[in-house]
C-alpha cells in the first residue's frame, strides 16, 4: 500500500464524513430547541434534492437551488404545524413514533410525485470526470462544495444561536423551556422555527450531495440513518462536534474497505454507534453531566 | 380476574374454529393461507407488546429477531453438511440423530440438520443475543433506546444481505417442511392447509396464555410499576434491570420462534424479513392495538397483517402503515379500542386556531 | 367474549366481501406479481407499466382469440412472503391462467415450487439461471442469461488483450447473480479476478472502493448492479483517474445512468438487448420493426425512456398471447404450445423455448454496446480500439 492511495483512501473518507454531517447538522437543530429527534430529516434531503432536480428544468441552478431550500422549509413549517404543535406535552415514545410516520409518509408521497426515478443535480463546477489533483490524489469539485458549504451552515448557525434574538430565544427554550415561555418567548413557535432551519439546511444538504450521490424517493432514509449515527457519535445538539464525528466516522469507514468485505461497512458503522451508545451515550465531544440534564 | 381470563382465552378458541368452519362451508378455505401466516406473525407482536406496552421499552429492531430465527433455522435446513461429515463435531450431531438426509433441488443427496434441531438451535441463538445486547441496551432511554434498537436490526439486516451463505439479496429458498409430531408437518403445501391454520392458532393460543398469566402475575405488577415511574420501582425493591431484560429477551425468543415457523411455512426467507420497515410495522400494529393491551395487539396484528398479505392495501402498503402510525399517535395514544376522536380533533383545532391568534 | 365478537366479526366481513360472487366474465385471467414500489421499483414499475399498456392494446383490438385479457397486478414490494401469498391468492382464488413474474430471482425461486404444485404456468422476469436451471415444468423466465451476458464481456476483453480484472457488485440479487457468474467463468476464459467487492446499493460514494481496485492495478473493471451506485462507479474511477475500460452489466440499459454519469460513461462497454438501439439497427433485423414500436408506445404513453427491464415483462405477455393463440385456452395446452415454440421475436432476443431451455435465448441475443456523446451506440471494433488507447494517451 503505497502512501498516494493512503492518501485516496482518506480523501474518500472525507467525502463520506462531509455527506454524513451536513445530514447531522439537521437532526441537532430541531434536537436542540425540541429534545425531539425528527426521524423525517432524512426526507427533508430528498425533498430539498428531488425539488431542485425538478426546478432546474425551469430556472437556472442557484435559483432552483434556492427555490427547493424555500419549498422544503415551507414543507417543514407545515409537518410541523399540521403534526406536532397541537400536541400537550408529548411522551418522546410518541414523539419518535410520530416522525418515524411522517417519515414513511414522505417517502411514499415523493414516490408518487416523482416515481423511482434516480436523479441528479449538475456539478456545481465542471463535470462528473473533472477532479483536483493535490500530489497525485484526486478530488472532486464537489467534495470541495459540500465541505464548504458545512462549513458555513456551521458558523452560519453559531452566529445565529449566539447574536440574532430568533437564535437566543430558541437556545432559551433549550435550555428550559418553562423558564423561556415565563420570559415571553412562544416556545411553540421557536419550535415551528426549528422545523423550518433544519428542513431548510436538510434541502441544502440533499442539493450538495445529490451530484455525488443522486437522490431517488428511498435515499432519505440511508443518509438519515448515517446522520443519526453521526450526531451521536458527535453528542446530540453538537453541530461543530457532528462535522468532527463524521469525518472520523467517513474516514474509518473507507479504511474499513481496505482490509474487509465492502458489504459490511455499514456493520461497521452501526456497531461503532452501538459501542458508543453502551459506553458513553453523551458522545464523543459530550460531556456527560450535560447530557444528564437534558430532559432524554 | 382470572376466571374472566380463561373465558378470553375459550372465546379465542371458539373463534378460530370458527372461522375454520365459515371458510369450510363457504368453499373460502384459501383465506387461511393468509390467516396462518398473520398469526405466526402476530406471535412477534404480542411480544413485542409485553415489551413496549407492559415493561414501557420500545424496540425498533424486532425484525432482526424474526430474521435470526428464521434465517439460522433456513440455513441449517437447506445448507450441505456433506463434505464436514468426517469433522468431529458434525460426526457426532449426526450420531446423535439431530442431522437428517434429503434430497436437494437438484436430486442430490444432502445432509442437513434435523428441523427440531435447526429450530432449538435458532431459538437458542436469538436469545443468547438477546440477552447479550439486552443488558447494555435496556439501560439507554428514550431516543438512545430507539436508536439503538434501530440500529441492531440495521445490523442483522445488513448481515443477511451481505453473506452468500444467507443467499444475499435472494434469500434461502428451497426450505423443507417441519415435522413438528409425526403426522404434524408445517409446511405451505395445499393438503395440510387446515391442519397448519391450527397448528399456528394452538401456537399463538398458548403464547397468549403464557403472557396473560405472565401479566397477571407479581411479574406484570413489577413491569407496570416500571413503566409507570422506573425510578420509584427500583426504589421500592424491584430490580427494574432484571424485569426489563427478562421481557426483552421473552419478546426476542417470540419473535423467533415465529420467525422459525413462518419459514417453513414459507418454505423460505428473504431479507425483506429483516428490514426496518418491518421492524417499525410491528411498533405500529402494537400502537394500533392499544400499547398495554395484548389482545388488541393480537387482533390488530392478524387483522392488518392479514390484510395487507392478501394486498388489500395494493402499493399504498407502507403509506398506510405510517399514516396508522401518525393518526393513532395524534389522535388515540392510548390504541384504537380506547378512542375518544372527538376531543382530539376539538384539542387540534382550538390549538391551531391558539396560535394563530397568537402570531 | 367482546373481543372474540369483535375479532370474528371482522374476519367474516373480510371473508364475506372478498367472497361476494364477480361476475363470472369471459376473460382470459393473467395474474403479475411485480415488485412496484420498494427495493426492485426500478425493475417491478416499466414492468407494470408495460403489462397495462399492452394489455389495453390487446382488448381494444379484440383480445385473444375473440377473449379480454383481464390484467390481475399484484405488488409485492420485493418482499418475498408476499409474493408467496399472492401467488397462492393469483392461482386457488382467481384462478389466473398465468403468473407474469416476480421481478427479482429471490421471490421467483420461493414460489416456483407454489407453481408447479398449482399447475400454473409461471414467466419470470428475474435473471437468475437457477430458475430454469433445474426445469421446472411451469417455469419459465424471459430475461437473458447472465451467464451470456458475462461471456460476452469475457470475449470481448480477450480481443482487447485484458486479463487482470477488478469486479464490483452490489448487494442485490442482480449483483449477487452477476458476481457468481463471473467468478464461475473467469478462469475457463483465462481472467483473474484480482479485487472482487460488493458494495451497498444505496451507497452514495464509492472512491473507496474504486482505490481499492487501483491499488490492486487492474487492467479492466467490470461493475454489476442496476442501481445509480452503476454510474456513481464510472465517476468516481473517473475521479480518482483509475484509467482503465470499464465493463458494465446488461443492467446499464437505462439512459438515465447515462445522463447521471455525464461525460464519464462515455466508453463505457456494456453487454444489452437491442432495445436501447433500436434506431441504429439495420432495417432487415428482425426485431427492429418491434423495438421501434415498443419504444415508441411506451416513450408517448408514460413520457419516460424505455428501459430493458419493461422488455422482459413485454416478452413474458407476448409469449403467453403467442401460445394462446397457437393452443387454445386450455393451460395444459399452452404450456406445451409454449415449451416448442421457436423463432419468437422478442424484445430480449429471438426466443427458441425446448423442454430443456425455458429461457430460449441465445448469446446472440446480446449486443455489445458502448456510449458515445450521452448515446448508446453498437460497439465497433474502432471504438473499442478508442476506448483502450484513449486513457494511455491521457498518462
Amino acid at each position: 500500500m503505497n502512501i498516494e492511495l493512503f492518501f485516496q483512501y482518506i480523501v474518500a473518507g472525507i467525502t463520506y464524513g462531509a455527506i454524513y454531517s451536513i445530514v447531522a447538522i439537521g437532526f441537532n437543530i430541531i434536537y436542540n430547541t425540541t429534545g425531539i429527534i425528527n426521524f423525517a430529516q432524512g426526507e427533508f434531503v430528498m425533498i430539498g434534492g428531488m425539488t431542485a432536480v425538478t426546478l432546474h428544468s425551469f430556472f437556472p441552478l442557484p435559483y432552483a437551488i434556492l427555490l427547493a431550500v424555500i419549498i422544503t422549509m415551507i414543507a417543514g413549517a407545515l409537518i410541523e404545524i399540521i403534526f406536532i404543535r397541537w400536541l400537550v406535552n408529548p411522551s418522546v415514545l410518541r414523539m419518535i413514533i410520530i416522525t418515524i410516520g411522517i417519515s414513511i409518509l414522505l417517502r411514499e408521497a415523493a414516490l408518487y410525485i416523482w416515481g423511482e426515478k434516480v436523479r441528479g443535480l449538475p456539478y456545481f463546477t465542471g463535470t462528473s470526470v473533472s477532479s483536483l489533483s493535490i500530489g497525485g490524489v484526486h478530488v472532486s469539485p464537489q467534495v470541495l462544495w459540500v465541505i464548504g458549504i458545512s462549513a458555513v451552515i456551521v458558523v452560519a448557525l453559531n452566529l445565529f444561536f449566539s447574536y440574532t434574538m430568533p437564535g437566543r430565544q430558541m437556545r432559551a427554550c433549550a435550555s428550559n423551556r418553562d423558564a423561556a415561555r415565563l420570559c415571553g418567548v412562544s416556545a411553540s413557535n421557536m419550535i415551528t422555527l426549528s422545523f423550518v432551519l433544519s428542513a431548510g439546511i436538510g434541502a441544502l444538504a440533499g442539493c450538495v450531495v445529490s451530484p455525488i450521490t443522486y437522490v431517488q424517493y428511498e435515499s432519505g432514509t440511508g443518509l438519515a440513518i448515517k446522520g443519526f449515527t453521526v450526531a451521536i457519535l458527535g453528542g446530540l445538539g453538537n453541530s461543530m462536534a457532528a462535522v468532527a464525528a463524521g469525518l472520523i466516522l467517513g474516514i474509518l469507514e473507507s479504511l474499513s474497505i481496505w482490509v474487509m468485505p465492502t458489504a459490511y461497512k455499514d456493520v461497521i458503522s452501526i456497531s461503532i454507534l452501538l459501542l458508543m451508545l453502551f459506553v458513553k451515550p453523551s458522545g464523543l465531544f459530550g460531556s456527560k453531566e450535560a447530557a444528564s440534564l437534558k430532559e432524554f | 380476574m382470572g376466571h374472566q381470563r380463561y373465558l378470553q382465552i375459550l372465546g379465542l378458541i371458539s373463534a378460530v374454529i370458527a372461522v375454520q368452519l365459515f371458510t369450510y362451508y363457504t368453499d373460502t378455505g384459501h383465506h387461511l393461507t393468509q390467516l396462518t401466516m398473520s398469526a405466526y406473525y402476530s406471535l412477534v407482536i404480542i411480544g413485542l407488546c409485553l415489551l413496549i406496552g407492559y415493561a414501557g421499552q420500545i424496540s425498533l429492531g424486532h425484525a432482526g429477531f424474526f430474521a435470526i430465527g428464521g434465517y439460522i433455522s433456513a440455513f441449517l435446513t437447506t445448507h450441505n453438511f456433506l463434505p464436514y461429515k468426517d469433522n468431529y463435531f458434525i460426526s457426532f450431531l449426526s450420531k446423535s440423530g439431530l442431522l437428517a438426509s434429503r434430497e436437494d433441488l437438484y436430486g442430490g443427496q444432502i445432509l442437513i440438520f434435523h428441523p427440531w434441531a435447526a429450530c432449538i438451535a435458532a431459538v437458542l441463538f436469538a436469545v443468547i443475543v438477546a440477552y447479550l445486547i439486552g443488558g447494555p441496551v435496556l439501560k439507554l432511554k428514550g431516543h438512545y433506546l430507539a436508536m439503538a434498537t434501530l440500529g441492531f436490526g440495521i445490523i442483522v439486516y445488513k448481515i443477511v444481505l451481505g453473506t452468500e451463505k444467507f443467499g444475499a439479496a435472494d434469500g434461502i429458498s428451497d426450505v423443507p417442511s417441519f415435522v413438528l409430531l409425526p403426522g404434524v408437518e408445517i409446511t405451505g403445501k395445499l393438503p395440510v392447509r387446515i391442519m397448519n391454520y391450527y397448528v399456528a392458532w394452538v401456537i399463538v393460543i398458548i403464547c397468549m396464555i403464557i403472557l396473560l398469566n405472565l401479566i397477571n402475575s407479581r411479574i406484570g405488577r413489577a413491569l407496570r410499576s416500571i413503566h409507570g415511574a422506573e425510578d420509584a420501582s427500583n426504589a421500592m425493591g424491584v430490580n427494574t434491570a432484571k424485569y426489563k431484560l427478562n421481557t426483552f429477551v421473552l419478546s426476542a425468543a417470540f419473535a423467533s420462534v415465529a420467525g422459525v415457523f413462518l419459514t417453513h411455512y414459507n418454505g423460505g426467507i428473504g431479507p425483506s424479513e429483516a428490514s426496518v420497515m418491518k421492524s417499525v410495522r410491528y411498533v405500529a400494529i402494537v400502537a394500533v392495538g392499544g400499547m398495554a393491551n395484548l389482545w388488541g395487539a393480537l387482533i390488530m396484528g392478524v387483522l392488518l397483517n392479514f390484510l395487507s398479505l392478501r394486498g388489500y392495501f395494493g402499493t399504498y402498503d407502507d403509506a398506510v402503515f405510517g399514516g396508522i402510525l401518525i393518526l393513532i399517535m395524534l389522535f388515540a395514544p392510548e390504541g384504537l379500542l380506547r378512542i375518544d376522536l372527538f376531543r382530539s380533533l376539538k384539542g387540534m383545532f382550538l390549538k391551531i386556531s391558539d396560535s394563530k391568534e397568537k402570531t | 367474549m367482546k373481543i372474540a365478537r369483535f375479532f370474528v366479526l371482522a374476519v367474516f366481513l373480510i371473508i364475506a366481501l372478498a367472497a361476494a360472487p364477480v361476475p363470472a366474465a369471459d376473460t382470459i385471467k393473467v395474474g403479475a406479481i411485480l415488485g412496484v414500489t420498494g427495493p426492485a421499483s426500478f425493475l417491478g414499475a416499466p414492468e407494470a407499466k408495460t403489462l397495462e399498456m399492452l394489455v389495453e392494446d390487446i382488448n381494444k383490438k379484440g383480445g385473444v382469440k375473440g377473449r379480454k385479457i383481464e390484467l390481475i397486478i399484484k405488488d409485492s414490494g420485493a418482499s418475498p412472503e408476499k409474493a408467496i401469498s399472492f401467488a397462492k391468492q393469483l392461482i386457488e382464488e382467481e384462478k389466473v391462467f398465468a403468473i407474469i413474474g416476480p421481478s427479482t430471482s429471490g421471490e421467483t425461486m420461493k414460489i416456483k415450487g407454489i407453481a408447479e404444485e398449482g399447475k400454473t404456468i409461471l414467466l419470470s422476469c428475474a435473471a437468475a439461471e437457477v430458475i430454469v436451471n433445474p426445469v421446472a415444468k411451469y417455469v419459465f423466465k424471459t430475461p437473458q442469461m447472465d451467464k451470456h451476458a458475462v461471456i460476452k464481456i469475457f470475449e470481448q476483453m480477450k480481443k482487447m488483450g485484458i486479463s487482470k480484472i477488478g469486479v464490483l457488485s452490489s448487494n442485490t440479487g442482480f449483483g449477487k447473480a452477476g458476481k457468481e457468474q463471473i467468478e464461475k467463468l473467469a478462469p475457463e476464459h483465462g481472467i483473474t479476478i484480482l479485487v472482487n467487492e460488493v458494495y451497498d446499493k444505496a451507497a452514495s460514494d464509492l472512491t473507496a472502493e474504486v482505490t481499492k481496485l487501483k491499488a490492486g492495478n487492474v487492467q479492466a473493471l467490470i461493475n454489476w448492479s442496476i442501481e445509480p451506485a452503476q454510474s456513481i462507479v464510472i465517476k468516481n474511477a473517473k475521479q480518482i483517474g483509475l484509467d482503465v475500460p470499464i465493463f458494465q452489466s446488461h443492467g446499464f440499459g437505462n439512459i438515465q445512468y447515462v445522463q447521471a454519469a455525464g461525460p464519464a460513461a462515455d466508453g463505457v462497454i456494456f453487454p444489452a438487448g437491442r432495445l436501447l438501439v433500436a434506431e441504429t439497427l439495420p432495417k432487415n433485423h428482425p426485431q427492429k420493426a418491434l423495438l421501434a414500436k415498443y419504444k415508441k408506445d411506451y416513450e408517448t404513453k408514460f413520457k419516460e425512456d424505455v428501459s430493458t427491464f419493461g422488455g422482459h415483462a413485454y416478452d413474458a405477455l407476448m409469449i403467453l398471447v403467442k401460445a394462446i393463440e397457437k393452443a387454445g385456452t386450455d393451460k395444459e395446452k399452452v404450456r406445451g404450445a409454449i415449451e416448442t415454440m421457436k423463432g419468437f421475436v422478442g424484445t430480449g432476443g429471438v426466443f427458441n423455448f425446448s423442454p430443456e431451455d425455458h429461457n430460449g435465448l441465445a448469446m446472440d441475443s446480446f449486443e455489445m454496446l458502448t456510449v458515445k456523446d450521452g448515446k448508446f451506440a453498437v460497439l465497433t471494433a474502432a471504438g473499442a480500439m478508442k476506448t483502450e488507447i484513449a486513457p494511455k494517451k491521457k498518462k
